[in-house]
């Protein structure tokens, strides 16, 4: 990838951060963790990979995106109002009564959400649903969903891997977020999930690890993806909680709750560092 | 007598001939030859799709299916598609409101030797309580194949509950004229000492208790609440104004189902003595069929005796 798109994407990623610490610090809850960890991703899928387009969010030939993780939301919304679904300020409504932007995706509410999310391992089937129907209709799109580690501790994960992976879904890929967290401390402590790479393997699956947060590592496995016949790819992307926020970064008590205002302003100073090194690199 | 058919067997014959008519998929999982989707597998194998033993990832799928513009069917047994994946048809369909119809077969009681972990008595309940969900649990043959029809002309997620048992096709010969219409409740006749609203298999031993009652002398009203959410309040509410007592009759829990859903409806509207016959808060059991349907009172004798009691609380 050339540098000046992997700086554009830096700072875009950047944004998408900004965005996510402007809303769960105004909904004053939330889950900031998830949400800046897969930062990166969610850059590259709205800003790269994916065929959308904001003017017509409900184009019948748009690739789909399904946030399995629901519960990292902010990083949805903020990928989607920067790139023009919505207004960006409107990220500041997130979780109150008056706004559209509910804690958890709503297909119905939001535009460019493409499926209801936030009960953990439904969103991954039923993007194993929309990948079936394309093939049913010969339809060329493509179909995107982000799992959480944590998540792949229920059983519909695996139900939803067999399914694919059976079915020959070669237009769908799964991204698996490894950041190593979940709400009650490290998942290998609370219920170990690994190795993703053997099980998902073992499926049927192609599996392709990578590091979350380098963007070269990102654009290659998406390229591999498009590649593979007959089967699905999941992405492992092992990735920082928290990256970006010097003080959330690997900490599980991020997980699920608001700066107050104090850390608030430490955590947009972070960020604002990270824009102002970005700009002055060429 | 009507021939007898089960509503699970006229729900894979009505997917094979209206394949041809509308444009849906269907899913299954493992039980395409119990729940007869196998006929339209058999018809159209490229627009079904078994999902295995999994129930929860086959409503999910559905939700994403549906979520593309494509109406689908999502088949099991009544048990393991209301029960098991009770969580994921909230939230994958019902909240969403999608274009899914989830189809529970050997519903309750009837299902006889199985027991009772396959004899689900509470999805209508389960159902029920989702917001926007249709929910039609039709009384025989000729009226399973027309609720398919009209789900695949109607938007929103739907569930219809059909059985394994086979049950007398009555509504030829009853009612020349029949129509099926999402939330119409179908007056099988007319009474004026008090009405009996059934639904299911219970709507042909409703008919049969209105007989044991008019040979005393007894005037009862036969309903057929064939979509039990929307509920006809209309028609529930003329029939209690006119009768003054009623009783329910479901082969389902007396706990939120049918009985519990025209309590809710005549409490608030037109109080009314309601006394429901169904499965009295406890599980079945195996054994063969006119067996379980005596112990568990689902019998026309116990209609008849439901009616005169109710007739006696009017004021």
């Amino acid at each position: 990838m050339e540098h000046s798109k992997q700086k554009q994407l830096k700072q875009i990623a950047n944004n998408l951060r900004i965005s996510i610490i402007e809303g769960v610090y105004n909904a004053k809850c939330g889950h900031p963790g998830g949400s800046l960890s897969i930062a990166d991703i969610m850059t590259y899928l709205y800003f790269e990979e994916m065929n959308i387009n904001p003017e017509n969010p409900g184009d019948e030939k748009r690739d789909r995106f399904v946030l399995s993780k629901g519960h990292t939301s902010p990083a949805l919304y903020a990928a989607l109002a920067e790139r023009g679904f919505f207004p960006k300020e409107d990220i500041k409504t997130l979780r109150k009564t008056a706004s559209y932007l509910q804690g958890h995706p709503d297909m119905k509410g939001v535009p460019g959400v493409d499926m209801s999310t936030g009960s953990l391992g439904l969103g991954f089937s039923a993007a194993c649903g929309m990948a079936l129907s394309a093939k049913v209709s010969g339809d060329s799109y493509r179909v995107y969903t982000v799992l959480g580690d944590g998540e792949s501790e229920e059983g519909q994960v695996w139900e939803a891997a067999m399914f694919a992976a059976h079915y020959k879904l070669d237009n769908l890929v799964a991204i698996l977020d490894l950041n190593g967290l979940q709400i009650d401390g490290a998942i290998t402590e609370v219920m170990n999930p690994t190795p993703h790479d053997e099980k998902f393997r073992a499926f049927g699956w192609n599996v392709i690890t990578i590091d979350a947060h380098d963007f070269n590592e990102i654009e290659a496995a998406f390229a591999e993806a498009k590649t593979v016949k007959d089967k699905p790819t999941v992405i492992i992307a092992k990735s920082v909680k928290g990256k970006g926020v010097s003080y959330m970064e690997n900490a599980c008590e991020w997980h699920g709750q608001a700066p107050k205002e104090d850390l608030y302003r430490v955590a947009i100073a972070d960020l604002l560092k990270i824009e102002e090194e970005l700009a002055k690199e060429d | 007598m009507a021939d007898k058919k089960a509503t699970r067997e006229a729900y894979g014959a009505a997917l094979a001939e209206l394949g041809e008519k509308y444009d849906f998929l269907v899913l299954d999982a493992d039980l395409a030859a119990a729940t007869k989707t196998g006929m339209f597998k058999k018809k159209f194998p490229e627009r079904f799709f078994d999902c295995g033993i999994a129930e929860g990832n086959m409503v999910s799928v559905a939700a994403g299916i549906a979520a593309t513009g494509k109406k689908v069917f999502a088949t099991s047994f009544a048990m393991f598609a209301a029960g098991r994946a009770y969580e994921q048809i909230r939230n994958s369909i019902g909240y969403p409101h999608l274009n899914v119809n989830i189809v529970g077969t050997h519903a309750s009681i009837t299902v006889g030797e199985d027991g009772a972990t396959h004899q689900c008595s509470e999805d209508l309940a389960l159902m029920r309580t989702i917001p926007g969900m249709t929910v039609i649990c039709p009384a025989d043959a000729t009226e399973a194949y027309a609720a398919v029809e009209a789900v695949l002309n109607h938007d929103g997620p739907c569930y219809l509950r059909f059985g394994r048992y086979a049950v007398p096709n009555l509504t030829p010969e009853l009612l020349p004229d029949y129509k099926f219409e999402l939330g119409k409740g179908i007056t099988y006749r007319e009474g004026s000492d008090v009405a009996i609203v059934a639904n299911g298999y219970m709507v042909h031993l409703a008919l049969e208790a209105a007989d044991i009652l008019a040979a005393e002398g007894i005037s009862a009203e036969v309903i057929n609440i064939h979509t039990i959410k929307p509920i006809d309040s209309e028609l529930l509410i003329k029939a209690a104004k006119k009768t003054g007592a009623v009783v329910t009759a479901e082969e389902h829990s007396v706990i939120g189902g049918l009985g519990a859903a025209v309590c809710e409806c005549l409490s608030e509207s037109c109080p009314t003595p309601v006394l429901r016959v169904g499965v009295e808060d406890t599980f079945g059991r195996s054994g063969q069929v006119p067996e379980l349907l005596e112990i568990y009172g689902l019998t026309a004798k116990n209609i008849a005796d439901k009616a005169r009691r109710a007739i006696s609380l009017k004021k």
